[in-house]
């Protein structure tokens, strides 16, 4: 019954549920591609350069990758309030607060896988780079183009994990109708309305949005096997 | 490569900016921060048009609960606050987080619980006999235990009564820590009484085997404040855009706009603005 | 064929001067506490192909890599011509196993080309290509190309970089006779154009095809070293004789 009006939702193009999907992609995708500029080269650089610490760095990026989304919705909530030190920029409840939050989700995530893959590929590249007398701006490059069909697999890892998580942008986001409300956040507010038809069509959205994902990155890795070996 | 690299920066950046665009462009407009319940019953999205078209005025409500809306009236994130917990609002006004408290309107509590009605409460008219009946026979009980105005309202009731269930936690009171929609739909799974807003009652969709158990004691009345945020304390608060809000809602077009919002045919909120503050 | 000027007049090294010859004065290596050469004194000159010949393990690779910058000595010292450090640009390093970059056999050069400050122009990747018989597979995903494919397109990127000295490290271990003698063929024209060879093996037959000068090294150390027909013929050392006569030497 209800799934039937979801579908119902989705075929007939319901403005308002085309419309928070619209802002959900908008939200991730921005988060993502921030994320991409902080943490590509952020994993390149250490990756590839030694430094006191480093170590130390490498646990802490890859335990980041767990940080639960609605601590990290607090802490951009904390940094963002008025009564916050980014308060006069009058962020909060904004989408662009959203944007935020997920960025400092995913940028973690970005940084420690691309940080591991580059580094492998640094580990069979070294010695012929070295030969070639490659300098170090070049070597980043040429390891960042090299690996870069798993360097797009973390990406749409990044973004999977972005579009499905509530807790971060709730918070920040303020769940404001028609401003911030994104597919996660709108399908727990009407859940719990027990208003279950555009909550299940946005489920079904959501759901067949990450499947298509992960489709991409399973995808890409076929190709790149097919195609650069 | 480059091309194609290029034009996926170029097409992320400008969503990046259409994102950030409303920021810009509605800055006529107020954030108005509120609770789960009067956002879920619907009265918002009948009014805010109104207000809209009479003044251009954006309003941005935030659906929380009571304690958290008055604290973010305290930090300034919002320009108004418009709950329903009284004693809170004036503590409020007290300290000097707003200017000053107004009556809007106030709607009521219901008792709702099970059709096979455990406690035997049923179709009682006085709220505090059935809290009592309800912790004799054990039944069970859900609370909303989030600091909410109806939170507040439910353990002021259970005091009146001379009980303390919150404090004493039997197991058949379960606090869950969530709002209306989530504590009906919790009690429709265990078969429990809750106490519930009439408003998200009405239009609450999962009734499945609840109904009103007790109803019209005037114990039950929930009367709403509005107020607007301190803008001494907080210097950007909008505050002649946030003014122009309350002084609708208190005017006579916004009353009646308040009264004429019905939910199934039946009037939820009952506007009193007149009465004093 | 190839129409290169002997490298002792071609432009970088005429400016700059050469960086042969190439000397080791009491050089040692070791990595942890395990010694990998000792007391190695060894002068590489302009010329034909050097050949450093010797067994499993004789130290034969560390000792081409020390020559080639990309290890340094733990004691002694590795000289260019009399300078400290080599002139960037003028040696290329082909290795045992080569390492193919992501990308099309073309792209392997071109990258080749770029790394050593030159243009990649498409008509000297063909060239690079047709000489050593990798012509019209441009295309091709370098990582899928067989064994000794790769093996020549490491010396196509090599020789991309126009370099004084060429070192190549058992560059036909792990290759059939077909793809073996390939590669022979083109070292012997690189040579014969005048690029310095500088070449590791530890099979005898490569070395007499190839060798003009021998170093031979076992167990770490410089056991000797002479011109090709003298170590075949008349070594002077014991573990000399017994490697020439194909005995095992532990």
């Amino acid at each position: 019954m209800d799934t039937s009006s979801a579908l119902e939702l989705i075929l007939t193009g319901d403005a308002t549920l085309f419309a928070i999907v619209r802002l959900s992609l908008l939200v991730t995708l921005s988060a993502t591609f921030f994320a991409a500029l902080v943490g590509l080269p952020l994993g390149a650089i250490v990756a590839l350069t030694n430094f006191p610490g480093r170590h130390a760095i490498i646990v802490v990026l890859n335990g980041l990758m767990g940080l639960p989304p609605v601590v990290v919705g607090l802490l951009v909530f904390l940094l963002l309030s008025r009564s916050g030190p980014l308060g006069p920029l009058g962020l909060l409840f904004t989408p662009t607060a959203m944007v935020i939050a997920q960025t400092v989700l995913i940028t973690p995530i970005i940084a420690a896988l691309s940080r591991q893959v580059i580094e492998d590929l640094w580990t069979e590249y070294r010695e012929e780079l070295t030969a070639m007398e490659v300098g170090p701006l070049a070597r980043v490059k040429t390891l960042l183009w090299d690996a870069r069909f798993s360097l797009v697999t973390i990406l749409l890892a990044g973004f999977g994990r972005a579009a499905a998580e509530v807790g971060a942008v709730m918070i920040v986001g303020g769940n404001i109708e028609s401003f911030t409300r994104v597919m996660t956040t709108t399908i727990a507010l009407e859940t719990s309305k027990g208003n279950l038809p555009l909550a299940i069509g946005l489920g079904m959205v959501l759901m067949t949005l990450i499947l298509v994902v992960n489709a991409l990155a399973w995808g890409v890795r076929r190709w790149s096997e097919a195609h650069a070996g | 490569m480059r091309t194609r690299l290029l034009a996926f920066a170029i097409a992320a950046l400008a969503a990046a900016a259409l994102t950030t665009a409303p920021v810009t462009a509605q800055e006529k407009s107020i954030v108005v921060s509120s609770t789960t319940s009067t956002q879920d019953s619907g009265l918002f999205g009948y009014i805010l048009p109104m207000f809209k078209e009479k003044t251009g005025i954006d309003v941005k409500v935030v659906a929380q609960g009571t304690g958290q809306a008055l604290d973010t009236g305290r930090r300034g994130d919002a320009d108004v606050v418009f709950v329903h917990a009284k004693a809170q609002e004036e503590k409020f006004v007290a300290e000097g987080h707003g200017v000053k408290r107004y009556d809007v309107m106030y709607n009521d509590f219901v008792l709702i619980g099970p059709k096979s009605d455990p406690a035997k409460v049923k179709g009682g008219k006085d709220i505090l006999a059935a809290l009592k009946a309800i912790h004799e026979a054990g039944a069970p009980f859900v609370s909303r235990g989030d600091k909410s105005g109806t939170h507040s309202a439910e353990l002021r009731l259970w005091k009146e009564a001379g009980l303390d269930p919150a404090g004493s936690k039997p197991s058949w009171y379960r606090e869950i820590g969530q709002g209306m929609g989530a504590a009906l739909n919790t009690a429709s799974a265990m078969g429990a009484y809750v106490l519930a807003d009439r408003g998200t009652w009405i239009s609450f969709k999962n009734k499945e085997q609840l109904e009103i158990a007790v109803e019209g004691d005037q114990r039950l009345f929930n009367q709403y404040g509005i107020i607007l945020v301190n803008p001494e304390k907080h210097p950007h608060v909008k505050k002649e855009y946030g003014q122009q809000f309350i002084d609708w809602i208190i005017s006579d077009e916004g009353q009646k706009a308040i009264a004429d919002y019905k939910i199934e045919g039946q009037q939820l909120f009952f506007p009193n603005a007149k009465s004093g503050s | 064929m190839l129409d290169r000027t002997p490298h002792n007049e071609s432009t970088t090294a005429g400016v700059l001067g050469s960086d042969l010859p190439i000397r080791f004065a009491g050089v040692d290596y070791r990595v942890a506490a395990v010694s990998i050469l000792c007391g190695i004194n060894l002068e590489i000159s302009a010329g034909p192909p050097t050949i450093l010949l010797g067994p499993n393990g004789s130290g034969k690779t560390t000792l081409l890599k020390l020559a080639m910058g990309l290890l340094s000595p733990t004691a002694g010292s590795v000289t260019y011509n009399g300078r400290e450090k080599p002139t960037p640009g003028t040696r290329a390093f082909v290795f045992q196993k080569p390492m193919m970059l992501r990308r099309t056999v073309a792209a392997n050069v071109a990258y080749a080309l770029k790394a050593a400050g030159r243009r990649p122009d498409r008509l000297e990747i063909a060239r690079l290509l047709a000489e050593v018989g990798l012509a019209g597979m441009d295309d091709r995903p370098a990582r899928r190309l067989s064994g000794g494919e790769q093996q020549r397109l490491a010396l196509a990127r090599a020789l991309a970089r126009d370099p004084e000295v060429l070192f190549l490290d058992e560059p036909t271990a792990s290759l059939d006779p077909a793809s073996t003698k390939a590669v022979e063929d083109i070292v012997s024209r690189v040579a014969q154009s005048g690029v310095k060879i500088v070449m590791t093996t530890h099979d005898l037959g490569q070395a007499r095809r190839l060798a003009s000068e021998v170093v031979f090294l076992a167990k770490g150390r410089l056991i000797e070293q002479a011109p090709a027909e003298i170590f075949f013929t008349k070594p002077s050392t014991d573990e000399a004789r017994r490697f020439v006569a194909g005995d095992l030497v532990i």
